[in-house]
């Protein structure tokens, strides 16, 4: 049957399967960009330079506390804390916490005071993939301490669609 | 708005550290899941907390898609007079919702 189709018809089909072919691209390379972008190591350093400005960042006093293995990432325990007196001459300002893989590398910013008695906060996080994630701590002297945790997650958040 | 949750003890000495455990029903949908439709859902968070504590700020938190639906917030303050905390939630399109809790410090 194929064989019988005039010169014409067969090249109009081909020219059809052609059409096909760069729709399927184009709505593939729309797919692509519809889904969530993870957050590039720039966008992290950017959002972490945005907190702490030119300030170097040292390592230690912060305890940033997440399962090592995650098996849901839609809710992860996270919690941050500080070592201080907290006292009013030397207190934790604030607490960030940022990840390197969601969309946005942004967690949670908490503004603490003397008041508090103890730097320390909980929450619950989502995840979408398995990544480090950074705790920053603001003291009230203008230094920045941190802690970074490396995490394995199985059942990533974000990106599942709904049904 | 929505159904919060806040525990705070009933009495404490002064001077001793509390923990303050809030907990409030919210979808926190992220923006970047993609529904039946094909579209994106747009995004609804809660992207600010603040406890005051007789009128004074104690404990505020910027809020993230990145924060599990239903934020769970915990954290510590001084027990210094006895009085009232209030907790407030406001979303990203400025709605808010405030709780109080009473507190007896002796």
């Amino acid at each position: 049957m194929r064989q019988k189709l005039p010169i014409t018809n067969r090249r109009s089909r081909r020219g059809v399967l052609k059409t096909a072919v760069v729709l399927a691209g184009a709505a593939g390379v729309l797919r692509l960009s519809l889904r969530p972008a993870a957050a590039t190591p720039e966008m992290l350093v950017d959002a972490i330079r945005g907190v702490v400005g030119e300030v170097p960042v040292n390592k230690g006093k912060v305890k940033l506390d997440l399962p090592p293995l995650v098996e849901n990432g839609n809710s992860v325990p996270c919690t941050v804390s500080v070592e201080s007196p907290m006292t009013a001459a030397n207190y934790v300002k604030a607490i960030h916490v940022f990840n390197e893989k969601n969309p946005q590398p942004y967690v949670i910013g908490v503004k603490l005071g003397p008041r508090a008695g103890r730097a320390a906060f909980s929450t619950r996080i989502r995840l979408a993939d398995s990544q480090t994630v950074t705790a920053i701590a603001e003291l009230s002297d203008g230094s920045f301490w941190s802690d970074q945790i490396d995490v394995i997650v199985t059942l990533a958040a974000c990106i599942e669609e709904t049904h | 708005m929505a159904r919060a949750l806040i525990n705070v003890p009933k009495t404490a000495k002064r001077g001793d550290v509390i923990e303050i455990k809030t907990l409030i029903s919210h979808i926190m949908e992220t923006g970047y899941r993609i529904g039946v439709t094909g579209q994106p859902i747009p995004r609804d968070i809660i992207d600010d907390f603040v406890c005051l504590y007789n009128g004074e700020e104690i404990f505020r938190a910027q809020l993230y898609p990145a924060i599990a639906a239903n934020p769970y917030i915990s954290f510590f303050t001084v027990a210094t007079a006895s009085g009232t905390m209030s907790f407030t939630w406001t979303d990203q399109h400025g709605k808010s919702q405030v709780q109080i809790a009473e507190i007896t410090v002796e």
